[in-house]
């Protein structure tokens, strides 16, 4: 998974009951 | 329940935390999203700095994205970097390049948990310095070439996305792969000095397709701080990442005087839960404010609601709409629908819209509007005393670490 | 990064360049090597990672953190991704 992948609503509306989700330390507005 | 959803609740401490050390600039970019310029005479100290890197550590906050200001024109700046390190807090730091000598740039590869983040906003200097300053295109590649040549890889590239380089992305990208480098790309908002040049500056409609696109064919390489979420409602692709407006929630900002804001975008009063030096410090605020509090309630969609894009676009940013003077609830200026400019219309007709109230632009460069400006910088006019603390150089008080020339 | 392949019946560590971070509906997971960021979405997920460290298997982190047997599958399959991401690896032991 690169860095920048996260998962996306599609996906986390199929995969609901993951117990384990990735998420990209850059997803979030910091900086510019 | 999906992670989003644990999000929209608030976390017990942050996972995006941008820490900004000084308001003290060398350029005055004219957008620049803290009005930076001038050193705050209320800076936190070393010491104030280290008591933040400490409270960090205890919860578990294992990453700052460190800004300013030009950061590193503190003379504890690295000091300020290593201590975070050695307490489990890992930096990424956005610069100018300013400060990154070939020396330095060879400390900083082989310090592990140090990342940095360069700014350049064309990839030309035609197109860049009109809106970082003259000659700082050159002094970012400087820095560039200086960490290539000590062997540092995979240093972010950090553009803010403008009209007048959308056109650029894919050199912006040949550019990140030249020097082995990550490219990330982020919304312009009107925040700071960036309230005076969005009208400006900020992508027109028809391009925030062509970004769109882009981002759609290279999203996989590209970071965007998931910063384009308003786009969403473009596509039937969402661009990947949570889709959320973190302020408050997972993330915020400490800010060069202590003050803790919701967002880094969102530098104003309203937006302000309190400070570090409180009595109950940065936890008391993330944990205890009011405002925290209030933006982890559930959020109407207001205006927004009925739209079909909602659940990938959420009515998009809140500072944008707060500094657009547009209802927070409603929807975003750039509202890929069209809805954002029609209410933007209703703000040019009726109230006047809330300005950035905490500005450190240099004398003179305030009500900067007007893009391209010529922006000269250098050592202060030592005829040009200051007549208050708040006045002086952004250099002041910061004897210049020794590998500058 | 762990190239084997998860196998529930050797012993478990959470790896060493990561820290977990509790969060009241389960845990925040931070490599430092990686500075990859994940999180775990149950309570009982970090039951079971916590309990790695004293089980002779995976399989007896499952029983000691009382994972129903019907999610053992489930869990198992989360602790094999973890491996794979290298949050947890095999304990030398
Ligand atoms: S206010 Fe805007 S910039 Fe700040 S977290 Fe929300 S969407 Fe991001
Ligand atoms: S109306 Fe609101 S939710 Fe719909 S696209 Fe516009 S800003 Fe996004």
């Amino acid at each position: 998974m690169s860095e920048n992948h996260t998962v996306t609503t599609a996906e986390a509306d199929i995969e609901e009951d993951l117990l384990v989700e990735e998420v990209s330390i850059d997803g979030m507005c910091g900086v510019y | 329940m999906k992670l989003v959803e644990h999000f929209q609740h608030g976390l017990d401490a942050p996972i995006c935390l941008t820490w900004e050390l000084t308001y003290a600039c060398n350029l005055s970019c004219v957008h620049c999203l803290s009005s930076s310029g001038r050193r705050d005479p209320r800076e936190l100290s070393t010491e104030e700095c280290k008591a933040v890197v400490d409270e960090l550590q205890r919860l578990q906050v294992f990453y700052v994205n460190i800004g300013g200001g030009e950061p590193t024109v503190r003379s504890d700046f690295w000091e300020i970097v290593e201590y975070a390190v050695d307490h489990q807090v890992g930096v990424k730091f956005s610069t100018n390049g300013v400060r990154i000598t070939p020396e330095r740039a060879r400390w900083l590869a082989e310090s592990d948990y140090v990342d940095v983040q360069l700014s350049l906003d064309g990839a030309t200097p035609e197109v860049n310095d009109p809106v970082r300053g003259d000659g700082s295109f050159d002094t970012t590649m400087t820095a560039m070439r200086n960490l290539r040549d000590a062997g540092f890889t995979g240093f972010k590239i950090s553009v803010v996305m403008t009209r007048h380089n959308i056109g650029q992305l894919d050199e912006f990208k040949r550019i990140a792969d030249e020097f082995d480098a990550q490219l990330r790309i982020t919304r312009l908002r009107p925040s700071g000095r960036g309230a005076d040049t969005w009208d400006e500056l900020h992508p027109l409609p028809e391009q925030q397709l062509e970004l769109y696109d882009w981002l759609v064919a290279h999203g996989e390489d590209v970071l965007t701080g998931d910063s384009f979420f308003h786009l969403n409602a473009l596509g039937s692709t969402p661009l990947p990442g949570l889709n959320l407006c973190g302020a408050g929630r997972v993330v915020c900002l400490i800010d060069p005087v202590g003050d803790v804001y919701a967002c880094p975008f969102a530098i104003h009063e309203e937006f302000r839960g309190g400070n570090v030096r409180d009595e109950g410090g940065f936890t008391g605020v993330w944990r205890g404010s009011d405002l925290f509090s209030r933006l982890r309630e559930p959020q109407t969609g207001g205006a927004c609601s009925s739209c079909s894009a909602f659940d990938s676009c959420q009515g998009g940013c809140m500072a944008a709409k707060f500094f657009t003077g547009l209802p927070l609830d409603g929807p975003d200026p750039e509202c890929v629908k069209g809805n954002g400019e029609r209410a933007l219309e209703l703000v040019g007709a009726g109230a006047p819209k809330p300005t950035p109230d905490k500005d450190h632009s240099r004398t003179g460069k305030k009500k900067q509007t007007g893009v391209p400006v010529a922006i000269g910088w250098g050592p202060p006019e030592p005829e040009r005393l200051p007549d208050r603390a708040c006045d002086t150089s952004p250099l002041a008080g910061m004897p210049a670490p020794r590998e500058v020339r | 990064m762990s190239t084997e392949t998860f196998a529930p019946d050797r012993p478990y560590r959470l790896s060493p360049s990561v820290a977990l971070r509790p969060e009241p509906f389960g845990a925040l997971v931070y490599d430092f090597t990686t500075r990859k960021l994940s999180f775990l979405k149950t309570r009982l997920l970090v039951d079971v990672v916590h309990a790695l460290d004293d089980a002779p298997d995976a399989h007896a982190a499952l029983r000691s953190a009382e994972v129903p047997d019907d999610d053992h599958d489930r869990y198992l399959d989360a602790l094999a991704g973890l491996a794979s991401a290298g949050t947890i690896e095999v304990r030398g032991d």
